[in-house]
């Protein structure tokens, strides 16, 4: 970590906020890995773990009108934007009072109130959606940022290129963050891409565009400071390209045969609550006590949403049909 | 009785589109061409000086970047009207329509809704051989959270756009390229809505029920006529709404005329004829007097060749001899 | 104590091989732990601990494979008093899915007997009718048997409307033609079709079942006499006809030979235990069918008249129930009167024997002195099937049959 950080408050306050929120979506999700081998969880979970400063980062620089797209791995997402942790879980469960009603699962949490649009389960499927949702805020006037992430294995599909383009194109108010954790499920980013860089695609497609080290939570939220204020003020999209890596395997059904370990350990020790902690606390910024009361009040959290998500009722299942499309005896 | 005037299919898309756009200042129009070129089939053209860059707005080609980002900003708020050029080119954003626009309602627990209109051009007869000749209205049918209009006559092709831009959930609009030059009668004077909910009953008759939809609807109707003046009477069903279908409308007709002959350019398997045949078979079947008939596209791509092609898709022969059969005559 | 499981790690998992214990007894274990490897399809997977404590023992050794959900190992928690594994109940182990098997379906053979068995008397062919010609008819309390299809074959909505537009009159016309006296029903039974279907099982009959022959002439005499009597002390719709006292002489004489009385099915011979005696009734020359007299060997003389009047009365008219066309055990065919001095039937499969009887005649008998005198005599030619029985069984039968008609006051 660095001293200083553009943009950035460095003050034991906002630091405590960051620190809170990165540990808990570790926590939150070790308690899913708990509750999917129990079989509590089901279908696909793909854990964030090891790239928490990305979405915590990156979600200090948008405001509540902001909008947000995300992938299937989007349980950190959703929390660091906001979504109460008792929401997310129980739609984990699939319970009624899930975020979505029970019928999106992990890979889909949404919330209109938050602007979050959701996971999208089809790689590379959410970043032409981003672009229509910056197009209709750039259509009537409104300075609003659309905030889409994805993988660098989107960087192969069609669809990260056409999105690319468009949103060069009509200069919409987009910001890509492209968060690139070496590998697209179990391929390596070299033996899927002839441009390794992925960021030189959006420099291609005329796209503001740079590296991040995604494991510095101080250095996400800097640069996606400065891509929204440049998007705000009108000059198009931005693209973040963040390094980082993911500690555990994609899904939980997986044996990881496609890496080393000691790969995996020399990340971990870059991990971003690794990085963040000592530095923060030689600092005199935050004790080692703040820690663990943020531990407490994180694992407090966690037990509340799991109780939540316990107790919560299921969805009727007379109710299946509902929201597929809307009766039409509602309409004008 | 009120002032009509005559237009063409065509026109009344237009007319149509000019309304939608005058009326909502959410609606816009993008696709490929639609600006400046006026629109591959000219259901556009003039629309550009009238409503500017911004809302009648030229995509690259990008099916699915531009769909999903039409879909996108429906999301956001807007009215967006997306002219995919054909169904063929369609395939090329089916990820959008399928997994996104269709899926959200439902997977957001009702949160988003995606009041997005995608039109797109369908159908053979024009020897454009086999990729730009499809009919896969029933690939879109198949998909629960999209509504699939198919406007065979020049009223509902006036009519149904704006009652599709009321609909909050996605609705694609299938126009056969055959209609484009048909001309029809309109009312003088709006409004100039359509029923999108109901099949529509374009001729009555006692001795078979035919079904059909978009482009088939004339030749269905030259059938029904050749048969007339032998003394057959037919019920002639134009479904407009491909998903969900009236089921209600085709079964009450089949009850009274006791056999059933489905008209669809699609290819005869899995076609929407199968569906409309099962549903028929599951709800009237003690009221047939005679298999179910279908009169669909020969299992070939379509080919180049004029006589080939005719010879591969539906006609008003092959109707009226589908008929013949299903009363034994 | 906690046991520690095989966890699901997918939902397409539904067990795994441990490969290799991480954590031996007595190491403590902390949350996140990798305490085992384990292999899946999808190669080998490390699995970790949720819990704190201290590993008290395997469950599972390596190499063995185990569904998800199975205990692996026991972990003692910090508020376990003492280390007494047999102590420990392992909670119930979740029911892992791979167990929620259904119950595997019963042999269908049963079914598949009596079903074979229905099909045995089948005289009215398939006939396509549309659904809604089925209703119409229904509605209208039409039989479609009385129906004519279409050239095509079929009875449809049209061949019924006109049914009952015209149909009666033309009905009419057509049965005062035949030499019966005037009625104005008809057989119930397609007679076109009917033909086909008695053609295709004696087809079949002949192909595929071999026959033997047994015959003998059987004195009558005393038959005849006893039917006087009877009739004589009785008004005309009382009357026994000889077939009645006849068809229960054979149903008692069949109890005896079993192995002509039942079904040849599945490539084996299937005795019945009840007797249903169908009777080869002809349909005014243009058919023949033969109902069954259920349960013969149960009822009196009087009933099996009674049986049998009741069934020529409904055959004629067409009402037979399709239990009497579908079950009969055994079929016996009688000429009847000024017709022919014997029969060589043939079997109606799957049943395995036919019953064949001549006309009653007077012929000359060879009497005790051996005198001859004349005798009311009837031929009687047992077909029976040679995978069932043999012509001793036959035999037997005919001396049985013999003897019950010397004292038919005893039936």
């Amino acid at each position: 970590m660095r001293d200083q950080y553009e943009g950035v408050e460095i003050s034991a306050e906002h630091l405590r906020e960051l620190a809170r929120q990165m540990i808990l979506i570790r926590r939150f999700e070790e308690k899913c890995a708990e509750l999917y081998s129990t079989e509590k969880i089901r279908g696909f979970l793909h854990l964030y773990i090891g790239e928490e400063a990305n979405a915590v980062g990156v979600m200090q620089a948008l405001l509540p009108d902001d909008r947000v797209v995300a992938t299937y791995r989007e349980h950190g997402h959703a929390l660091a934007r906001g979504l109460p942790a008792t929401e997310v879980m129980a739609e984990m469960y699939g319970k009624a009072t899930g975020s979505s009603r029970g019928r999106g699962g992990s890979m889909h949490i949404c919330s209109a109130d938050h602007r979050f649009y959701g996971g999208f389960a089809i790689v590379g499927g959410g970043l032409p959606l981003a672009v229509g949702l910056g197009l209709a805020d750039r259509m009537r006037g409104k300075t609003h940022v659309t905030c889409c992430f994805f993988g660098e294995g989107a960087a192969a599909e069609g669809e990260f290129h056409e999105a690319l383009n468009l949103a060069a194109l009509w200069r919409l108010p987009v910001l890509f963050i492209c968060e690139n954790n070496g590998y697209a499920m179990g391929t390596a980013l070299e033996r899927s891409e002839s441009e390794t860089d992925i960021h030189r695609h959006a420099e291609s497609y005329n796209i503001s565009a740079e590296i991040v080290d995604g494991m510095d939570v101080c250095a996400v939220e800097e640069a996606a400071r400065r891509a929204v204020s440049k998007i705000r003020a009108g000059e198009g999209p931005y693209f973040l390209e963040n390094k980082t890596y993911r500690f555990r395997a994609h899904s939980m059904f997986d044996a990881e045969l496609y890496r080393a370990k000691e790969e995996v350990e020399e990340w971990k020790e870059r991990g971003p609550l690794v990085q963040f902690k000592p530095c923060i606390i030689e600092h005199s910024l935050l004790a080692e006590s703040d820690f663990e009361e943020i531990e407490s009040d994180v694992a407090n959290v966690v037990e509340e949403a799991v109780a939540f998500a316990e107790a919560a009722p299921w969805e009727p299942v007379e109710d299946l049909l509902k929201d597929v499309v809307t009766p039409r005896e509602n309409m004008a | 009785m009120s002032e009509t005037r005559r237009i063409t299919y065509r026109d009344a898309i237009r007319e149509a589109l000019s309304e939608a756009l005058t009326k909502d200042e959410r609606v816009f129009l993008m696709g490929e061409d639609v600006g400046r070129y006026g629109g591959a089939y000219a259901c556009s053209k003039g629309l550009l000086e009238e409503f500017g860059e911004e809302r009648i707005r030229d995509t690259p080609l990008s099916e699915s970047g531009f769909t999903g980002a039409g879909i996108g900003a429906a999301l956001a708020g807007m009215r967006p009207i997306i002219e995919v050029m054909t169904v063929n080119f369609s395939l090329l954003c089916l990820d959008q329509i399928v997994n996104n626009a269709a899926t959200l309602r439902h997977m957001s627990g009702g949160q988003f809704s995606v009041p997005v209109v995608i039109r797109m051009a369908t159908g053979a007869g024009r020897q454009l051989a086999a990729q730009h000749s499809h009919s896969l209205e029933n690939w879109y049918a198949h998909v629960p959270g999209l509504r699939v209009l198919a406007p065979a006559t020049v009223v509902d092709a006036r009519g149904m756009l704006w009652s599709a831009l009321e609909c909050p959930d996605p609705v694609i609009i299938f126009e056969h390229a055959m209609l484009y030059n048909e001309e029809g009668d309109i009312a003088s004077e709006g409004p100039w809505t359509a029923d999108i909910d109901h099949a529509a009953v374009r001729r009555d008759g006692d001795d078979a029920t035919l079904i059909t939809y978009g482009g088939s609807l004339p030749k269905t109707l030259a059938a029904a006529n050749s048969l007339a003046e032998d003394g057959i009477s037919c019920d002639v069903i134009d479904l407009r709404s491909l998903r969900p279908l009236d089921r209600e409308r085709i079964v009450a007709s089949v009850v009274k005329t006791h056999r059933a002959v489905i008209v669809d350019e699609g290819w005869k398997t899995g076609s929407l004829a199968g569906e409309v045949s099962a549903q028929i078979t599951e709800s009237a079947f003690f009221d047939l007097d005679a298999p179910v008939e279908r009169v669909c596209t020969a299992e070939a791509p379509i080919p180049y060749a004029q006589h080939l092609e005719l010879a591969a898709l539906p006609s008003e022969e092959k109707i009226v001899a589908a008929v013949r059969k299903a009363l034994r005559i | 104590m906690t046991a520690f499981r095989m966890p699901s790690l997918g939902a397409d998992m539904d067990k795994a091989t441990l490969v290799e214990w991480l954590k031996q007894p007595g190491e403590a274990i902390k949350r996140g732990d990798i305490i085992a490897v384990v292999e899946t399809v999808k190669g080998a997977i490390e699995i970790e601990a949720f819990e704190e404590g201290v590993l008290d023992r395997h469950a599972v050794t390596p190499g063995e494979s185990v569904l998800v959900g199975t205990t692996l190992a026991f972990i003692r928690n910090e508020n376990d008093e003492g280390t007494s594994t047999k102590a420990v109940v392992p909670p119930e182990d979740i029911t892992p899915a791979i167990n929620r098997k259904p119950e595997t379906e019963k042999s269908g053979a049963i079914e598949m007997i009596s079903s074979n068995a229905s099909r045995t008397a089948h005289v009215v062919g398939e006939r396509k009718v549309s659904p809604v010609a089925r209703k119409r008819a229904a509605e209208a309390g039409v039989d479609i048997a009385r129906i004519s299809s279409g050239e095509d074959g079929i009875i449809g909505l049209a061949q019924v409307n006109a049914f009952i537009e015209t149909g009666e009159a033309e009905q009419k016309e057509r049965t005062l033609t035949q030499d019966a006296p005037p009625k104005t029903e008809k057989p119930s039974l397609n007679l076109d079709v009917m033909r086909k279907a008695i053609g295709d099982a004696m087809t079949k009959s002949k192909r595929e079942v071999p026959h033997y022959y047994v015959a003998s002439t059987i004195n009558c005499t005393a038959l005849k006499s006893w039917l006087e009597v009877q009739n004589a002390k009785r008004t005309v719709t009382e009357r026994l006809l000889y077939v009645a006292p006849l068809i229960k002489a054979v149903a008692r004489a069949l109890k005896e030979t079993p192995n002509l009385n039942g079904f040849f099915t599945e490539g084996a011979f299937h005795p019945s235990t009840r007797i249903h005696v169908g009777v080869a009734a002809s349909l005014r020359g243009e058919g023949l069918i033969a109902p069954a007299i259920h349960d013969t060997d149960e009822l009196g003389v009087d009933d099996c008249m009674k049986g049998l009047r009741d069934l020529v009365t409904r055959v004629r008219t067409g009402r037979i129930r399709g239990s009497e066309l579908s079950n009969p055990t055994v079929t016996i065919s009688i000429l009847g009167e000024d017709t022919a001095d014997s029969v060589t039937p043939v079997i109606y499969p799957p049943q395995v024997a036919i019953i064949g009887c001549g006309a009653i005649v007077q012929r000359p008998w060879v009497v005790a002195e051996g005198a001859v005198e004349p005798r009311q005599v009837m031929t009687v030619t047992v077909a029976a099937d040679h995978r069932a029985s043999d012509g001793r069984t036959a035999a037997r039968f005919l001396r049985t049959l013999d003897k019950l008609l010397q004292a038919p006051e005893a039936l």
